[in-house]
């Protein structure tokens, strides 16, 4: 059906040119040119959940810059491209600065203003020609076919569409396309798991001014004459409303919507004059009016609609099928083996079989629970900036992990106050590697103010944090993951709308080196095939491996939180932090997740977790420490804290 | 320029900064109510000028009509819920209207500047609940950029409506005085002192409203939590209409002001809006007394701005915001979820 569906456009495509009459061709040029602006948008606001109200500009500074260039100074279209593509890219990118820390709807308004602002440059630079415009622009060539008739045009601006939108098809579908989509609304949890979401939805921005520039590049030779009126801020809208009445969240929304909106806006200047008699009156009323009614009726756009009855997309060919479901949630028989089915990327004899466990304590390791495989296989490798903080064994360059027993996290006198609230004060503790400590106390005791200050989301007001032996305090949050410490959160946070897999392969994301070009160009497919299988690997041994294509958010609470968990792991973390990551699992649920956290203290992992569940955390934890009002009130055994008489009082009010 | 001139743009500058400051105050009221960045704000202030303008010439403005026709479906709607909605439906989509298309019939011809003045307040006013009832209350919950781009479609529908009944021509509001008197060698026209009286007077009313009168309180606790202030029983149709409400009227009064110093046409009130927005930034987000600073400043600079370089006035002001938000910028921690 899809297939089906894209040879239809792609022979429509080329068809159209040749087939179309004269006024056809020019109106789907403009559709076309619309289309290349609302592909950037798609990514920008659909993606990315940002908002320009200031395409058009784009459009216009690098038409403005091809016609200067070719019509007075005589240079060939391809400099006024590059020129043109240079400036938008360049002031989008400065614009990106001043906004892309501020919220959506700030980046919205300044485009308002700076769209207002170039719009009038365009008009009263003297340069430009102001509103009488510049005509006689060179058209394009390609060898001895020049470009000055229109049918040529046409196939030169859909080609050029086809292409962009496949770059931009590869690029939603790698790496950084997932990271892309954590910008929308889950920026903590991307900067969790090591993305820059700054510099990254400052990127999406200049993308989508790219786009712009190509289509006013095109714009400018393909109608020859340009003057300021198409780069105004109403036509910056219009290709938002093309996005939204489209259906922002796929690439096809952006044609669907820009055929709707061009063609729409052609029939109302057609029709409603001859309707009501006047012209010129009632077109931009009755348009408006109509896109108010799609924003209320369909907010998520029309390809919704019209996809709704379509088959079910088949896993693309980057997602093989894995491993025939088990009817059961959880593989019984031994479900910390890892599955013969997943290949190996290293034959396992290069690495200890069984490493040494942790130093006096082979007994805690759970009964019938493998010794695990080589642990940390090729992370040092494999994960590009966080390689130089993984110490290095003796020379011989494989990668280990911390030393047994050491010291992975320390605090030391941490302090941390919201308006006058103490919800961390003087706090000492530590971690070590091949440790499971506890973190436990009644509700607003500060556990989760912990693990923020831990994990860079909150500076600490006082005291130090020490990762691994250097100061963390002021770290951002992706840097402490880079250095190797990976969290969970408390309220669980997914892209609901996207796959288990694709959710866990985020936490690959530190694994990988692949930037924005080499996903649009394809050039990315062995290591994305290298994270994917990574995921795998995680979901399996987590027992997720039957719902991996699922929609993130469809699972139940608890199965989300062992997503999470395994994201997380495909960090390759030394530290993992885990917030409340029993709740909501059921008894074998927990039963399999204590097993896992074991086995992971067993390779070396150190555990630091938030719980409630008392049972769990008392069979579980080497050490617990209680809070109490932001403060540590004990820490021990467990058995040693249970019987402790201040935790008593914490927990059960005071006996008198 | 001499320091006649500059006082003389000073004055212009300080008066149309109080308009700003007008807007942005309802921009902020509606936003922190609601989470709709009201951009039509700008084009009811057009229509409160050119209603006023209308009625003055001895003509019943289109938006007296556009006005019956929306209230006309909003009594229909109110009427088929039945109950209590009803009764109220009746009063305001009802009985008000017939009250007012009367009042204008009988009283327009006169001409008499005060009753023109205060039909044109009570045509504006009830568009903002209305634009609230059928624009932005069906989608109350979408994020804040789909609002944003309602909100933008929306405008075009004013601008539009706007055209149709006033058609392309500049035209004035009537000056509430035509009075003025010297300072030293500068003349003050008492419009200008006219306009910097209602600023404070409104302000004043607001603060009163805002911190004395449960309608006002029942605002401001669903700005600082809405969903807490579901809770308690606040009922957030209600909110948003008085939300729009206060901001309509306080752009129909903005309109009447400004439209007796500059004369605008249908199109005129966005750019304004924005202005107000840019103010709204400039100091809402450090405090009130900034957001008033900062219209004054916006205001004073587009004068100066417009005396020397007319043709790059937009240019320069809304360039302003740049600074501003770099600082914003700088100073906002690490990257939180946003809506």
């Amino acid at each position: 059906m899809r297939r089906w569906f894209v040879l239809i456009v792609i022979v429509a495509i080329v068809a159209a040119p040749v087939l179309l009459p004269e006024f056809y061709v020019t109106l789907f040029g403009y559709v076309g040119l619309a289309t290349l602006v609302a592909l950037g948008l798609v990514l920008l606001t659909g993606v990315s959940g940002q908002t320009s109200f200031g395409q058009a500009t784009f459009v216009g500074i690098a038409a403005y810059s091809t016609t200067l260039l070719t019509r007075f100074e005589g240079a060939p279209p391809v400099v006024g491209l590059a020129v043109g593509l240079i400036l938008t890219g360049t002031i989008a990118w400065l614009l990106g600065l001043i906004t892309a820390r501020l919220s959506g709807h700030f980046l919205a308004l300044v485009s308002v203003a700076w769209g207002i602002s170039f719009f009038s440059l365009f008009g009263t630079l003297p340069a430009l020609h102001g509103f009488n415009g510049i005509g006689d622009i060179p058209p394009l060539r390609i060898g001895s076919l020049s470009a000055a008739n229109p049918r040529v045009n046409l196939g030169v601006i859909w080609v050029t569409a086809a292409i962009v939108m496949a770059i931009s098809a590869n690029l939603l579908d790698s790496r950084v396309g997932r990271a892309i989509r954590t910008l929308n609304g889950a920026r903590l949890m991307g900067e969790s798991v090591g993305i820059d979401t700054v510099r990254l939805s400052r990127s999406v921005f200049v993308i989508a001014a790219l786009y712009a520039g190509i289509a006013g590049f095109l714009f400018a030779h393909f109608q020859r004459f340009i003057n300021p009126t198409p780069f105004n801020l109403g036509a910056s809208i219009d290709y938002l409303f093309m996005v939204i009445i489209g259906g922002s969240e796929s690439l096809w929304g952006a044609p669907l919507g820009a055929t709707l909106v061009v063609v729409l806006r052609d029939q109302f200047n057609d029709w409603i004059p001859r309707l009501t008699g006047r012209a010129g009156d009632f077109e931009a009323l009755v348009f408006s009016l109509v896109v108010i009614l799609l924003l209320q009726r369909v907010p998520s756009g029309l390809l919704p609609l019209l996809t709704r009855f379509a088959p079910p997309r088949r896993p693309s060919a980057a997602l093989p099928r894995h491993p025939p479901a088990s009817p059961l949630r959880h593989p019984p028989a031994s479900p910390l083996r890892h599955p013969p089915a997943t290949p190996r990327r290293h034959p396992p004899a290069a690495f200890p079989r069984h490493p040494p466990a942790c130093p006096g304590d082979l007994s805690r390791q759970g009964a019938g629970v493998d010794p695990p495989d080589e642990p940390g296989d090729d992370v040092g490798a494999v994960r590009g900036d966080g390689g130089g903080a993984m110490p290095v064994d003796g020379g011989r360059g494989i990668p280990t992990l911390a030393k047994w027993g050491k010291e992975l996290l320390s605090l030391e006198g941490v302090s941390r106050n919201f308006a006058g609230l103490a919800a961390a004060r003087d706090v000492n503790f530590n971690v070590h590697a091949c440790e499971i400590v506890a973190l436990i106390g009644p509700n607003g005791a500060g556990k989760t103010t912990l693990f923020n200050l831990i994990s860079g989301v909150l500076p600490p007001g006082s005291g130090t944090i020490r990762l691994f032996g250097q100061p963390g305090g002021n770290l951002a949050p992706r840097q402490v993951a880079a250095l190797g410490v990976a969290r969970t959160f408390q309220h669980v946070k997914l892209l609901p709308a996207r796959g288990v897999l694709e959710n866990i392969a985020l936490g690959t994301h530190l694994s990988g080196r692949a930037g924005l070009w080499r996903a649009m160009l394809r050039l990315d497919r062995a290591e994305e095939a290298t994270l994917l299988a990574t995921a795998r690997e995680q979901a399996i041994r987590l027992g997720l491996g039957h719902v991996l294509d699922m929609p993130a958010g469809d699972l139940p609470l608890g199965q989300q939180r062992v997503v999470e968990i395994a994201r997380a792991l495909c960090l390759r973390p030394r530290l993992l932090l885990l917030d409340e990551p029993a709740a909501g699992l059921r008894l074998p649920e927990k039963q399999h997740l204590a097993a896992l956290l074991r086995q992971l203290r067993a390779e070396g992992m150190g555990v630091l977790l938030v719980e409630h569940d008392m049972d769990f955390v008392m069979q579980l934890a080497d050490r617990v420490i209680v809070m109490d009002f932001g403060q540590k009130i004990a820490e021990g055994p467990p058995d040693q804290v249970r019987s402790d008489p201040a935790v008593r009082e914490a927990y059960l009010g005071g006996v008198t | 320029m001499d320091l006649f001139v500059f006082l003389a743009l000073l004055q212009d500058g300080i008066t149309t900064g109080a308009i700003y400051l007008l807007l942005a105050i309802g921009l902020l009221i509606v936003f922190s109510v609601t989470r709709v960045i009201f951009v039509p704000q700008g084009d009811l202030l057009a229509f409160g000028t050119l209603t006023v303008a209308s009625l003055q010439s001895g003509h019943l403005p289109g938006t007296l009509w556009l006005l019956d026709g929306v209230a006309a479906v909003a009594l229909v709607v109110s009427l088929c819920r039945g109950g209590r909605a009803a009764v109220m439906g009746v009063l305001a989509w009802g009985v008000f209207p017939l009250v007012l298309t009367l009042a204008a019939v009988l009283l327009a011809p006169y001409q008499v500047p005060a009753i023109s003045i205060l039909l044109a307040l009570a045509i504006v006013t009830p568009m903002g609940p209305l634009i609230w009832r059928f624009a932005f209350r069906p989608v109350a919950g979408a994020s804040v950029l789909a609002l944003l781009i309602l909100a933008m479609a929306l405008h075009f529908v004013l601008i539009g409506a706007g055209l149709v009944f006033f058609g392309p021509e500049e035209a004035s509001a009537p000056a509430l005085t035509e009075a003025s008197f010297d300072l030293g060698t500068l003349n003050v026209s008492d419009q200008s002192l006219a306009v910097l009286l209602c600023c404070a007077a409104l302000v004043s009313g607001l603060r009163w409203f805002f911190g004395a009168t449960i309608h006002g309180k029942a605002l401001r606790a669903t700005a600082s939590d809405r969903i807490g202030a579901r809770l308690v029983g606040i009922d957030a149709a209600a909110t948003g209409a008085l939300a729009f409400g206060l901001a309509s009227f306080i752009a129909a009064l903005a309109g009447v002001l400004i439209g007796a110093v500059t004369p605008l046409s249908y199109d005129a009130g966005f750019d304004i809006g924005l202005k107000g927005f840019v103010a709204a930034i400039m100091g809402g987000l450090v405090s009130y007394p900034m957001a008033a600073a900062g219209a004054v400043l916006v205001g004073v600079l587009e004068s100066l701005v417009s005396f020397w370089a007319s043709a790059y006035r937009e240019v320069i002001v809304f360039t302003l915001l740049i600074p501003v938000l770099v600082w914003l910028s700088l100073r906002s921690g690490s990257p939180e979820d946003r809506a």
